[in-house]
């Protein structure tokens, strides 16, 4: 970096200049936009070092990640040779497709192997790691101020994003309790909403659906005015994943719940409700008129690039995978449109569900002061805010960076109506399910049983009974 | 100098005792059973256990429950008749077709050693990239399959995504995968047979059909015995086409054996109840294999009597 870019971006991290100066300024000095943004961060990093927190205590020190294919994983790895300028560590990573990351986190992790000291992770997933005794509860490293940055902020992570990385461990534990323990921190995470094609909506007089009801209407009046096309993405497979996005988001607008927690702390299903047959059956009904032919093999790929090639009218899904299919090489590129979506029109807000990735810090790690230094720089503020500005960490989890005017200026010119959607639903996102033991199980059977409804293989009213009485039983037999 | 070459290794040379032998030439065998037995036993003691990685507190021997449970479970019910519904389909219709297509291309000549070899490339194709490649033939969207059902005046056909016609589906995808390995199998035996029963036959005018039925398959028996125990054996432990294509749904339509152990395992961890699932898939795939193992020795005696 020479000097005068250096002047330039100490001047824009200082606040003494804009976006527009710094561009103007560096392109006057043949640098890209992009190596702008490495060169901001850069001076980011240094001043990052100038508040008395010693970030060279374990230089020298090499760790290794274990990191799922992301966007996410891409903005880290950009900003990567910040971290080792900053702390002189080395930083060795294995990144693996989303389809087999968790079968390697477990394979790792359940043989007690050290060569991972930091790993990402969802928070549903910790609450395996956790009781399993496999990752750290990272409370005692964020409050100790000989180990944390004092600009590391914790509290400026957002409150339900936060709260839903933390669990006390006890089945039905309220996430965030008192007495919970942290067992990742979010580095990024994704709300469930409607992006519909605004091309399609457009040209078909349709309007963005408010409600479950019209939700259905809209799907079927937008399959009927499309040839070929379906009217609405949702997933189906036979997996838990079905359960958490569109469909639990909605879900839990009417007030229902996965599992009750009696006074005595026991478990019971709470999914065969009459409130909770009455939206089981609309949403059958949704997938059978409206939804994809294949929905029963459908997974967050296809529901997103069913919507990216116009081939569905709109998807309840993850608002992150609407941002994407939005992008350069998608045939309905820059036509997408997002829409916070509150299922029950009675309902105050939309209270989306909520997936997180985090970075969990491994039990086995023979370095673990060290591994929180990264950690600490991943989730930090410095770090977020290059993620959301310069590359597609989105939605980042702090609300810093929700308020930084460059970023919301980048969602807003090329998303439309993301940055509202977000503000809208923001404050009602958070993990809705209940943390327990059994909750891969669970939800993976509840989407066996959806399969088996919209096959019209069981009436809903029986099969949810059948679902709640299942439940319970292995409930019982866990003892919880 | 070069007596010191030359007696050196005369010095070094080290003797076997005659003892000792028959245990070191078995040693590598020895090693690579025990590579075996471990991870077997190892998968024997947790299915004795309560252990579900999730609750470690909960873990302890609750010796035979796990099987005992599988006796009301209806979900292991599901598994057993799913499991053996697919071994038995497919192993059927690719000895059907398998026959088939040897006994049309049993003449030597370029064009059957032609269409032999390319008939092999299924079989050279990951199972798992088959299914891949079968799952984008049947979308109901814009797979070429579904237009010729289309066509065909299925509309709206929907292949592995509907549980009248998953089973169908991925029962299809196996056999273009494993119908070359029984058709290669059996050209290689029909080729190997004796001559002198079918000229004898040809010089006093036996009718085809009875020549098939009463020469050619009876000796063609211990081939087909082979091919039949290694395509069940395959079969009843088939996880590859069933996950990639569906991971077991539509509902529990498809949760063979090796599909719920690894959903048990790696996204319930409940190892326990998967290595018990394990354990009956070994138990029925080595009755399987000795009842199929014992007639083929009973066959090859029986023939070589009759030599």
């Amino acid at each position: 970096m020479s000097k005068k870019e250096k002047q330039l971006a100490e001047a824009f991290v200082a606040g003494k200049i804009g976006r527009r100066e710094l561009i103007k300024g560096m392109s006057a000095l043949g640098v890209t936009a992009a190596t702008a943004g490495v060169l901001v961060n850069a001076a980011a990093t240094q001043a990052l070092a100038q508040n008395g927190f010693d970030w060279k205590k374990h230089d020298g020190t090499s760790i290794k990640l274990l990191l799922n294919k992301h966007p996410y994983t891409d903005a880290m790895i950009a900003n990567l040779e910040n971290f080792k300028v900053l702390t002189g560590m080395d930083v060795q990573y294995d990144v693996f497709p989303e389809d087999v990351y968790f079968d390697k986190v477990t394979a790792a992790l359940s043989s007690g192997s050290s060569e991972y000291d930091a790993f990402m992770t969802g928070a549903y997933m910790t609450w395996t790691y956790g009781p399993a005794g496999w990752c750290d509860d990272l409370n005692e490293y964020i409050s100790d101020a000989s180990k944390t940055n004092p600009d590391y902020n914790w509290e400026d992570v957002l409150e339900g994003v936060r709260k839903s990385c933390a669990w006390n461990g006890r089945p039905g534990g309220a996430l965030g309790s008192d007495d919970a323990k942290q067992w990742c921190i979010p580095l990024a995470y994704e709300q469930n909403n409607l992006t519909y094609n605004k091309r399609i909506f457009d040209a078909n007089g349709l309007a963005v659906p408010t409600n479950l009801d019209e939700l259905l209407g809209t799907a079927a009046a937008a399959k009927s005015a499309m040839n070929g096309g379906y009217g609405i993405g949702v997933r189906g497979s036979r997996s838990w994943a079905t359960i958490h996005p569109g469909f639990l988001s909605g879900y839990t607008n009417f007030g229902q719940v996965d599992l009750n927690v009696g006074a005595d702390g026991k478990l019971t299903a709470a999914m065969n409700t009459d409130v909770s047959k009455q939206f089981h059956s609309k949403w059958v009904q949704m997938i059978q008129e409206s939804g994809a032919p294949d929905w029963s093999t459908h997974t967050w790929y296809q529901v997103g690039t069913d919507v990216g090639a116009g081939k569905s009218a709109m998807m309840f899904d993850a608002d992150i995978l609407g941002y994407f299919m939005n992008g350069a090489g998608n045939a309905e590129a820059g036509n997408l449109a997002f829409s916070a979506f509150k299922a029950n029109p009675d309902a105050a807000a939309p209270t989306p569900n909520i997936w997180i990735w985090s970075m969990s810090m491994s039990s086995f790690s023979k370095q673990k002061d060290a591994a929180w230094y990264f950690l600490q720089w991943a989730t930090g503020p410095e770090h977020d805010l290059f993620g959301a500005r310069e590359m597609d960490l989105v939605n980042p989890a702090r609300s810093s960076v929700w308020a930084d005017e460059m970023f919301r200026n980048k969602l807003s010119n090329s998303y439309s109506g993301y940055v509202e959607m977000h503000d809208v639903s923001a404050p009602g996102a958070s993990i809705k399910f209940t943390a327990q033991p059994l909750f891969f199980d669970l939800t993976t059977e509840w989407a066996a049983t959806l399969q088996k409804m919209v096959a019209k293989e069981v009436p809903v009213d029986e099969g949810l009974d059948m679902l709640a009485e299942s439940v319970n039983r292995q409930l019982n037999e866990a003892g919880l | 100098m070069s007596d010191a070459t030359t007696s050196a290794p005369r010095a070094r040379r080290f003797k076997v005792s005659r003892q000792l032998l028959p245990y070191l030439l078995s040693l590598p065998a020895l090693l690579t059973c025990i590579g075996i037995l471990i991870p077997f036993l190892t998968a024997v003691w947790y299915s004795l256990q309560r252990y579900r990685l999730s609750q470690p507190w909960n873990r302890g021997f609750n010796w035979g429950q796990n099987y005992l449970n599988f006796m009301t479970d209806s979900a292991f019910w599901n598994t057993l008749k799913v499991s053996m519904t697919y071994a038995f389909a497919t192993v059927a219709l690719e000895l059907l077709l398998g026959l088939g297509i040897a006994l049309l291309l049993q003449k030597r000549n370029r064009f059957n050693n032609f269409v032999s070899i390319m008939l092999l490339m299924p079989l050279m194709t990951a199972p798992a990239l088959a299914s891949l490649m079968w799952k984008l033939m049947t979308n109901p969207g814009f797979g070429i399959l579904s237009y010729f059902a289309t066509l065909l005046g299925f509309e709206d056909f929907r292949w592995a995504s509907d549980p009248k016609t998953a089973m169908m589906t991925v029962v299809i995808v196996d056999i273009w995968v494993y119908t070359p390995f029984i058709m290669i199998l059996l050209l290689a035996g029909l080729r190997s047979l004796p001559k002198q029963p079918f000229e004898a036959a040809a010089l006093d005018g036996v009718p085809r059909p009875f020549v098939f039925w009463r020469i050619t398959l009876p000796m063609l028996t211990p081939f087909l015995l082979t091919a039949t125990l290694f395509r069940v054996i395959e079969s009843i432990q088939q996880f590859d086409i069933i996950y990639a294509m569906t991971q077991g749904g539509p509902g529990d339509k498809l949760t063979v054996f090796q599909v719920e152990a690894y959903l048990n395992f790696f996204q319930s961890t409940n190892v326990g109840r998967s290595a018990a699932l394990l354990m009956i898939l070994w138990a029925i795939t080595y009755t399987l294999s000795n009842i199929f193992i014992k007639n083929w020795l009973r066959l090859r005696e029986k023939q070589r009597g009759n030599a």
